[in-house]
């Protein structure tokens, strides 16, 4: 059998898994992939592999007593093992007191994200997109290091109150970082797609060249707060840890950034400048996410932040269940909406500030603010009088996301990038900060 | 790069990498298939590789068990043993690298295995413009090694296990924690390496890291403070929790250091103490102050600003698009006499010290383990090499640095323990805080950031005392320092002796795309680095 089942396979699969089943509940997820990828580094290409994964999960519970058990390979023999394994483990099991029984069957709104065009990606198309890269780099003289990742397959669940979802998906991400020879120069270029079609390996070898080439010569600024505009990539590393802490429990609890004095939390309450929109939708078409969560929750359009307000936060099936609210499971994708500028009107209407295209290293210095530190990297300038007039060193940051969103001067047109941190993808606008806090210099290049 | 450690919240953990299936508790104690017969796959792996013209092979046989647990306050989340196993093999054909892996462990499985590994090699050298160059090693014929555990964790039931940390726990909870997560760790690597050279070696390593997160809040002023534990990750078995007293390092204010032996409950008593006491500690003010840093704190700087920095693969640009290079280039290694740090400052590196993470008896190319210095009297001497890049800083034989993280990874260059040299001459903590009149005493790995070419640093800690004319003068928040790499180990000025000596481990540190994680010890005393900037991180959203 193909590792990434159809939805008619998968549904197969999981019927037998659930018909071995001896428990009072049982529920079931599998998940296939196939992956590829090549690496280079000085101009040549370093490493490359493929893995094929496959891992089936059921969970048996007998009462609140719950067992977990995996396996990788789905003979009948290991299918029924596992099924028993997991069923032994709930018997020894102590009660989980957070356990909620498995959902009724949920209708699931469309989403595509699997595209024949990334499914069909080989070493040879991996090679060639590379070729391409180091065909720029070799001929103007740079150095290229850079890596190519795709990936196909799906994930299903079943569970024994009859829940059944499926979801294909692909994706591609590429990411090149291109230096001078002698060092003073450093550019970068990352790109996430799910459908392969849209990825130009020629181009974004191009951004990242002129990036190199420019930041040549780097003038030390004296550290302090500035305006930057902050290209997507470099706004994505610092947003994600605000989307990463929006669980309703910490803030219950007392120990989130969503927190406040009296044991209350942020909900519903603005805590960014009014034209920050944030929200998460599976069905984005340009960028997909499973329309369900892993326990099979349905995970459709939802607001995180409007208008700068807190509008929800997630909750668990348990937290939920405790405090009466409706289950949010964490999303698939999150989105934050941009604004009309274009990159050019920002830098134009800048008198003073810094361009910054990328950050890295980011640390969460205080959950409290949300408190990051970090640095810039790979091309980092300065605009005076609405024009870039040269490249800068490396700053280190000391900055809170929920600070600079307070901050925001002006949002951009939103775009896919991927999170040089976490490399999860997302559709972000570049934006203009003031105040942007800067607490050192780094003779980094 | 560090992987992210244990946060609050279940959110975290699909971060901590688990690979392969899960199987019950008892699995993990079956013996595998023994060194005769993985010696005979191997074969199968040499042979075919060679006829389908590889110059070179190397094969790693490998069983990975993992065993995980996961708590917090009176509840076990999870409780996770996986194991994994394969082949991974890795051949140069047309002088250019090629590798492949299956869980396919038959001969002819392997067989293929081999042949797809040679394809890609010849497929990949159309981009190669040197063939690579080995450094000599020779065959070491059959030989076995295993870390010296006193108890295999494995060995020892969960129930035990789970006791313990809901002991962890609920001590936290009666001495003024509000919420408790604790977890277990237990890594045991089988694997067997062959390669055309003629050695065929077996080694069984054991790894080990308990760890929990204590928080205290204080609701009615939307307020929390965290502690974590003060343990080290360690190539020990069950042993390591033992807590024995004599392994104990007795410190001021309460704080206790523990070497090769770590008392969980006392460190989870101490820990919702000094939460609570972090609630009102005197927020920093931002200047210049004389460090005196512990070394469960000061490994993470070792790792970060001397330790990273060093491995040649980051010298050479191979890193370049993710960890990044390096500001220890060759030219200021070849000078002779680049001023890394102060004299004080010897580090070593070495594969050798017991009870350490990175202690093997041969690395995943088969090179027996040493020691050898990287910085000697203030003075970069060397850096971490594998078998292809030691010509390249005129070394006849690798340093023994190549790992992967499990039989289906690419093994590469990793970080070796980087540990630096206790002082020569008789110093105490307490001596050493004695002669500081405006410091801070760091305790504790916190929050870490460096640039890619590993100048500038920014470290946070758990625990913060101010020192005030040589005397310890209370509890300071907010606290963390930046520096430039150079310009830090330059301004280091005393350190402890031996008796103060411990190893720091990071467990899960990250490199490499595809991502890989590898483990590693960094061993110190206590020292002290002078006129360092401090900032305060105090913030208000």
């Amino acid at each position: 059998m193909s590792i990434i089942l159809s939805e008619s396979e998968a549904k197969a699969l999981l019927q037998k898994v659930l018909s071995y089943s001896k428990a009072d509940e049982c529920e079931v997820n599998i998940l296939g992939e196939e992956r590829g990828n090549i690496r280079y580094a000085r101009n040549e290409v370093s490493t490359s592999g493929s893995l094929i994964n496959q891992n089936l999960s059921v969970q048996s519970a007998f009462g609140k007593k719950v067992g977990v058990a995996t396996i990788d390979e789905f003979s009948d023999e290991s299918l029924q093992k596992v099924v028993r394994r997991s069923e032994e483990l709930a018997q020894l099991a102590p009660e989980n007191p957070e356990y909620i029984s498995v959902l009724e069957p949920q209708t699931y709104q469309k989403s595509q994200g699997y595209f024949e065009s990334t499914a069909a990606i080989n070493a040879n198309f991996r090679a060639s997109a590379v070729g391409n890269s180091l065909d720029i780099t070799r001929s103007e003289n740079l150095t290229a290091a850079g890596f190519l990742d795709n990936q196909k397959g799906y994930s299903a669940m079943m569970n024994s109150k009859g829940l059944f979802a499926y979801y294909p998906s692909t994706g591609v991400n590429f990411s090149l970082t291109v230096r001078t020879p002698d060092g003073t120069g450093s550019g970068y270029v990352a790109r996430g797609y799910s459908d392969a079609k849209k990825l130009d390996t020629t181009a974004a070898t191009k951004i990242a060249v002129q990036k190199s080439k420019g930041s040549v010569g780097a003038k030390a600024l004296e550290p302090g707060k500035y305006t930057v505009i902050l290209e997507p990539t470099a706004a994505a590393v610092l947003l994600e840890n605000i989307f990463f802490n929006f669980d309703a429990r910490s803030a219950d609890e007392g120990r989130s950034f969503l927190s406040k004095p009296g044991g209350k939390t942020k909900l519903n309450e603005k805590i960014v400048d009014e034209r920050v929109n944030i929200y998460s939708d599976p069905s984005h078409p340009d960028l997909p996410g499973s329309p369900w969560s892993g326990e099979g929750l349905p995970i459709n359009k939802m607001n995180w932040i409007e208008k700068g307000v807190v509008k929800n936060m997630v909750y668990s099936r348990y937290w939920a269940q405790k405090n009466n609210v409706k289950p949010v499971p964490f999303p698939s994708n999150v989105i934050m909406e941009g604004g009309t500028a274009t990159m050019e009107e920002m830098i134009k209407s800048t008198k003073q500030g810094i361009l910054v295209t990328k950050l890295w290293y980011i640390r969460e210095v205080d959950p409290q603010t949300l408190l990051l530190t970090g640095l810039t990297r790979d091309g980092t300038f300065y605009i005076e009088n609405g024009v870039i007039k040269h490249p800068v060193k490396n700053f280190r940051f000391n900055e809170s996301p929920v600070i600079m969103l307070n901050n925001l001067e002006t949002l951009g047109k939103a775009e896919r990038v991927v999170s040089t941190e976490s490399e999860r993808n997302y559709l972000i606008p570049p934006m203009k900060i003031r105040e942007f806090t800067f607490s050192s210099l780094s003779d980094a290049v | 790069m560090q992987m992210s450690g244990m946060g609050i919240g279940a959110m975290m953990l699909p971060q901590i990498p688990v690979t392969g299936s899960s199987i019950n508790e008892l699995q993990l104690l079956e013996p595998w298939i023994d060194a005769a017969a993985k010696k005979k796959l191997t074969e199968v792996a040499l042979n075919a590789a060679k006829s389908k013209g590889a110059s070179y092979t190397d094969v790693r046989i490998g069983r990975y068990l993992q065993q995980y647990l996961f708590t917090r306050e009176k509840q076990v989340q999870n409780i996770v043993n996986a194991e994994s196993y394969g082949i991974g093999i890795r051949v140069i054909a047309n002088g250019t690298w090629g590798f492949s892996a299956t869980s396919d462990v038959t001969p002819d499985g392997i067989a293929k295995c081999a042949e797809t590994a040679v394809a890609i090699a010849k497929a990949n050298s159309k981009f190669q413009k040197e063939p690579v160059e080995l450094a000599l090693q020779k065959g070491v014929g059959d030989k076995t090694w295993k870390t010296p555990i006193v108890k295999n964790a494995f060995e020892i039931p969960s129930r035990e296990k789970i006791d313990l940390l809901m002991n962890v726990n609920g001590k936290a909870m009666e001495n003024g924690a509000s919420f408790v997560t604790s977890n277990l760790f237990f890594v045991n690597e089988q694997k067997y390496f062959a390669s055309s050279d003629g050695s065929f070696i077996d080694q069984d390593i054991h790894r080990i890291w308990p760890t929990f997160t204590v928080t205290v809040t204080d609701k009615a002023a939307g307020k929390f403070k965290t502690r974590d534990a003060i343990s080290s990750p360690m190539g020990m078995g069950y042993e390591y929790l033992d807590g024995i007293a004599s392994e104990k390092i007795a410190g001021p204010n309460g704080l206790v250091g523990y070497r090769n032996s770590y008392d969980m409950v006392e460190d989870a008593i101490v820990a919702a103490k000094q939460a609570k006491e972090k609630m009102t500690a005197k927020s920093v003010q931002a200047g210049k102050y004389d460090l005196v840093l512990d070394p469960n704190h000061l490994g993470l700087t070792i790792h970060e600003s001397v330790g990273h920095p060093t491995e040649l693969d980051r010298v050479l640009g191979y890193e370049a698009n993710y960890a990044g290079t390096s500001f220890a280039t060759l030219d200021k290694w070849q000078s002779k006499n680049f001023a890394y740090g102060s004299k004080l400052v010897n580090i070593v590196a070495d594969k050798t010290q017991a009870h350490t993470l990175g202690a093997v008896g041969f690395d995943d190319e088969g090179v027996p383990c040493k020691e050898w210095d990287i910085i000697k009297d203030g003075i970069l001497v060397n850096y971490q090499a594998i078998r292809d890049q030691a010509k390249i800083i005129g070394e006849k034989e690798s340093h023994g640095c190549c790992y992967a993280d499990n039989w289906s990874s690419v093994q590469f260059q990793r970080m070796p323990n980087i540990s630096l040299k206790p002082g020569t001459e008789k110093r105490s903590v307490m001596d050493m805080i004695k002669g500081v009149e405006k410091g801070i005493y760091i305790i504790g790995r916190g929050s870490y950031s460096i640039d890619q070419q590993r100048y500038n640093f920014q470290f946070g800690g758990q625990v913060f005392y101010e020192i005030k004319n040589g005397e310890l003068a209370g509890m300071l928040d907010d606290v963390a320092y930046q520096s430039n790499t150079q310009e830090f180990w330059n301004s280091c000025t005393q350190l402890c002796d031996k008796d103060d000596y411990r190893t720091f481990g990071s467990f899960f540190d990250g490199k490499g795309q595809p991502g890989q994680v590898s483990a590693v010890s960094h061993g110190s005393s206590t020292t002290r680095f002078d006129g360092v900037n401090v900032i305060n991180t105090g913030r208000k959203i």
